[in-house]
C-alpha cells in the first residue's frame, strides 16, 4: 500500500504532513512525499508515476476548497480513480463540501494518526 | 569542618527520575553547591555577559513592549487599520503579507489563484505600499514587515516609499523579519538556493548599516524552528548559528561587527516547562554576549545584547477545552517576563481553531497588563536570579546550546545543514515523537490526554475569502502595468540582472526598479534567472 503525501498551493506549513508520513511508515505503509508548493497537476503526475494507492493533500492556509475543486477536475480529465484525502485546517462544515468535490474524506487538525491509519486500512480492504 | 553530603539526586532520594524536554535530568533538590563554580555570583544586570538582563533596571524603567500580530487583506484595509490604531495611541504594527507576495508571485499569476490577500496584505508594486502608508507619519509609527523570501523587495519598497514622501532615510526606523534560513526549516517561503538567499539577507544588512542605520533588517526566529519540532536547546543553538551566518556574511563585506550587531534581534518561542524556558533564555543570553564579544571582538556594549521578542507559542495551545489556553498563556507571559524579554506577544486562546475575536484578543492584552500592574513583575530585575535550580539550569543551558552549535559545525555549518535537509530531518523526527507522546499519553496535556471531558468539537473558522478584493488587486496591477514607463522598467530590471550576475549588492538596483513600479513577480523572475531556485531535499 503506497501513499502519496503532498503540499499543494503556496502554504509552507509541513510539520503535520511530515508527522503523518512517519506515522504511516510505522504502520507499514510506503510513503512518497512531494515537498512544498506543488501544483495539482504535479501532484497527480507524481501519483501516476509512483503508482500510489492513496493521495493525501495537506492544506493549512484555508485554500482547501479551491484546490479540491482543481483536484477533482484534473482527476476527471485524466480519468483516474485514486482515492484522495485532504488534511489540515479544515472546518467541520467543509468536510461535506470536500466530499462533494470528490475527496474520499478529510482529516482536520487534531485528528489522531491512528484514526488516519485505520481509515486508510479500510480502503486497503476495499481496493 | 566536616561537610555532610546532601542527598540530591532521584536515585539517592528514591524518587522517580525526571527529564526535561531537552533531555536534561532534573534533581529533586538543588543547593548552593550546585552553583559554587557559577559565574552568576559576580554578575549584575545590565553588565556583560547580561545573563540577568540587558539593562540595569529593566522593567522598573520601562515594561516590555506589547506587540500583538494582525493581518489585513488589501493595502487599503491596512491603511484604514493603521489610521485607527494611531488614533487609539498605538505606535507599532506588524504587517502580515499574503502568500503570493511572500513567494514572489504577482496577484495575476495563475499560481496565486485563491491566495490573493488571504493571509495578509497583497503587494504587487510600490503603489500598494504608498496606499498602505498614506497619511501615516513614519517618524511616529514603527512598522514591522513580517516577510522573508522577498524581504529585500519589501524593505526596498519601504525605503523607496519613505524617500518619495520626503523622509530622511538615515533616520528611518522599522524592522523586517527577513530570516530566510529558518524558512528552509519551517514555514517554507523560500525561493532561491540557500547560499543566494543568505547573500540577499546580507545585502540588506550591508545596505542598512551604510544608509539606514536605525532600521533593524533581520529578526532571527528560533520560534518557527521550535514549532517545527526542535527542543529548547536546538531552538537557541540553530538561531545562534543562523545569526552567525548572517554576521559572517556581513563581516566578509568589510562591515564592522559594531555597525550591525546591535540591529539584530531575535524571535523566540515559549511553551513547555517553566524553568526550562527561563534557563534557556538566561543561558542563551549569556552565551550570545560571549559569542559577539569574544568570538567577533565587538567593542560596543549593545552589540552583545540578545534583544528578543518572546511570547506564547501556538504549539502549546489546544483546541480541546480552549479556555485552558488563557491559563497557559498567563504562564507563558510570566515565563517571558521572568526571562527579561524586550517585547511580548501572546496567542489568543481561541487561535487554535478560529479567527480571534475582539474579546479573545482583549484577554491576551489584559493578561500582560495584569501581570505588569498587579503582580509586581516590573518591581525588581531578574527575580529568579540566584535560585539554585534556575542558576544551575542556566549554566547547563549555556553549555548545552554551545555543544549543539558544535553539532551544526560538524554538519559543515548551518547553510549546508539546511541545504542538505539535515536539520529538517532531525526536527521533523522529534515533532513526530512529541506528537506520538501526546497521542499515547506519555507527554501529558490537560484536556487532551488527561482530565479529558466529552465536549462538542470546536468549529474551525477562517476569514471568508474575498474574491472581489482579489479581482480589484489584479485590475490595479493591470492599470499600473499599462500606465508606467515600461521601457524604463525593462532597463531597471536589466540593471538588477547585471548586478546579480556581477554579485553586487542588489538593494540599490531593486530600490531604483520599485520606484518605476516594477512588480514583485518581475523582480523575482530576474533573480531566479540568475540564481536559480531552491531544490527542496525531501526529508521527513
Amino acid at each position: 500500500m503506497k501513499v502519496l503525501l503532498s503540499k499543494p498551493g503556496l502554504d509552507g506549513h509541513d510539520v503535520g504532513v511530515k508527522v503523518l508520513a512517519h506515522g504511516l511508515i510505522d504502520a507499514g505503509f510506503e510513503v512518497v512525499y512531494t515537498g512544498l508548493r506543488k501544483t495539482i497537476e504535479e501532484i497527480v503526475d507524481a501519483a501516476i508515476k509512483n503508482k500510489v494507492d492513496i493521495i493525501g493533500m495537506s492544506i493549512l492556509s484555508g485554500t482547501h476548497l479551491v484546490l479540491a475543486k482543481k483536484m477533482n477536475e484534473v482527476m476527471q480529465q485524466k480519468k483516474l480513480n485514486i482515492p484522495w484525502f485532504v488534511g489540515g485546517n479544515i472546518p467541520a462544515k467543509d468536510i461535506e463540501k470536500l466530499k462533494q468535490l470528490g475527496a474520499h474524506n478529510a482529516f482536520p487538525t487534531g485528528s489522531k494518526i491512528a484514526d488516519v491509519v485505520n481509515y486508510f486500512n479500510t480502503i486497503k480492504v476495499n481496493v | 569542618m566536616n561537610k555532610i553530603k546532601t542527598k540530591k539526586t532521584a536515585e539517592e532520594l528514591g524518587v522517580k527520575k525526571v527529564f526535561l524536554e531537552s533531555g536534561i535530568e532534573v534533581n529533586p533538590i538543588y543547593t548552593a553547591e550546585d552553583i559554587e563554580n557559577s559565574s552568576i555570583k559576580h554578575e549584575i544586570p545590565g553588565q556583560y555577559p547580561f545573563t540577568r538582563g540587558i539593562h540595569p533596571s529593566m522593567y522598573r524603567n520601562k515594561p516590555f513592549t506589547i506587540r500583538q500580530y494582525a493581518g489585513f487583506g488589501s493595502p487599503e484595509e491596512t491603511n484604514e487599520r493603521f489610521q485607527f490604531l494611531i488614533k487609539n495611541g498605538q505606535t507599532g504594527l506588524n504587517v502580515a503579507f499574503d502568500l503570493p507576495t511572500q513567494c514572489g508571485l504577482d496577484s495575476d499569476d495563475p499560481r496565486a489563484f485563491g491566495e490573493v490577500g488571504r493571509v495578509g496584505m497583497s503587494i504587487d508594486t510600490l503603489e500598494d505600499f504608498e496606499i498602505a502608508f498614506k497619511n501615516i507619519d513614519l517618524d511616529k509609527i514603527t512598522v514591522s514587515l513580517t516577510i522573508n523570501g522577498t524581504a529585500i523587495i519589501a524593505i526596498a519598497m519601504y525605503i523607496a516609499m519613505a524617500e518619495k514622501n520626503g523622509y530622511n532615510i538615515s533616520n528611518l526606523r522599522g524592522t523586517a523579519q527577513n530570516d530566510i534560513l529558518k524558512e528552509f526549516i519551517g514555514r517554507g517561503t523560500w525561493i532561491f538556493p540557500v547560499d543566494k538567499s543568505v547573500k540577499l539577507v546580507v545585502d540588506t544588512i550591508e545596505y542598512c548599516a551604510q544608509h539606514v542605520p536605525k532600521y533593524s533588517p533581520v529578526s532571527v526566529c528560533g520560534y518557527h524552528i521550535r514549532e517545527s519540532g526542535a527542543n529548547p536547546i536546538q531552538e537557541m543553538a540553530y538561531a545562534f548559528c543562523i545569526a552567525k551566518a548572517y554576521s559572517d556574511g556581513a563581516l566578509s563585506r568589510g562591515i564592522s561587527i559594531d555597525d550591525f550587531a546591535s540591529r539584530l534581534s531575535f524571535n523566540f518561542d515559549i511553551y513547555g516547562n517553566l524553568f526550562e524556558q527561563v534557563a534557556k533564555f538566561r543561558g542563551g543570553r549569556r552565551l550570545w554576549a560571549k559569542i559577539i564579544r569574544e568570538e567577533y571582538g565587538a567593542k560596543k556594549e549593545s552589540s552583545s545584547w540578545l534583544r528578543m521578542i518572546a511570547g506564547g507559542g501556538g504549539g502549546g495551545l489546544t483546541k480541546e477545552q480552549p479556555l485552558n489556553n488563557i491559563i497557559r498563556s498567563s504562564y507563558y507571559a510570566l515565563i517571558s517576563a521572568l526571562s527579561g524579554t524586550q517585547t511580548m506577544a501572546l496567542c489568543s486562546y481561541d487561535e487554535a481553531y478560529t479567527i480571534p475575536t475582539e474579546h479573545s484578543a482583549e484577554i491576551s492584552l489584559r493578561t500582560m497588563q495584569i501581570m505588569i500592574h498587579e503582580m509586581g513583575i516590573c518591581d525588581t530585575v531578574d527575580p529568579l536570579g540566584g535560585s539554585y535550580y534556575v542558576e544551575a539550569l542556566t549554566d547547563r543551558f549555556e553549555k548545552e546550546i554551545k555543544e549543539e552549535m558544535k553539532t551544526v559545525e560538524k554538519w559543515n555549518g548551518i547553510i549546508n545543514a539546511v541545504a542538505t535537509g539535515k536539520i529538517q530531518e532531525s526536527v521533523s523526527k522529534q515533532a513526530y515523537e512529541r506528537e506520538m507522546g501526546i497521542q499515547n499519553g506519555t507527554v501529558p496535556k490537560v484536556g487532551v490526554n488527561i482530565f479529558v471531558r466529552e465536549e462538542e468539537s470546536k468549529e474551525v473558522e477562517f476569514h471568508p475569502y474575498n474574491q472581489k478584493a482579489a479581482d480589484k488587486q489584479i485590475e490595479k496591477l493591470k492599470r499600473i502595468k499599462a500606465s508606467r514607463n515600461n521601457e524604463l522598467v525593462k532597463q531597471k530590471l536589466e540593471t538588477i540582472r547585471k548586478d546579480a550576475i556581477d554579485d553586487k549588492n542588489l538593494m540599490p538596483s531593486i530600490i531604483e526598479a520599485v520606484k518605476e513600479y516594477a512588480t514583485v513577480g518581475e523582480i523575482v523572475q530576474v533573480m531566479k534567472d540568475v540564481y536559480g531556485e531552491f531544490k527542496e531535499p525531501i526529508f521527513f
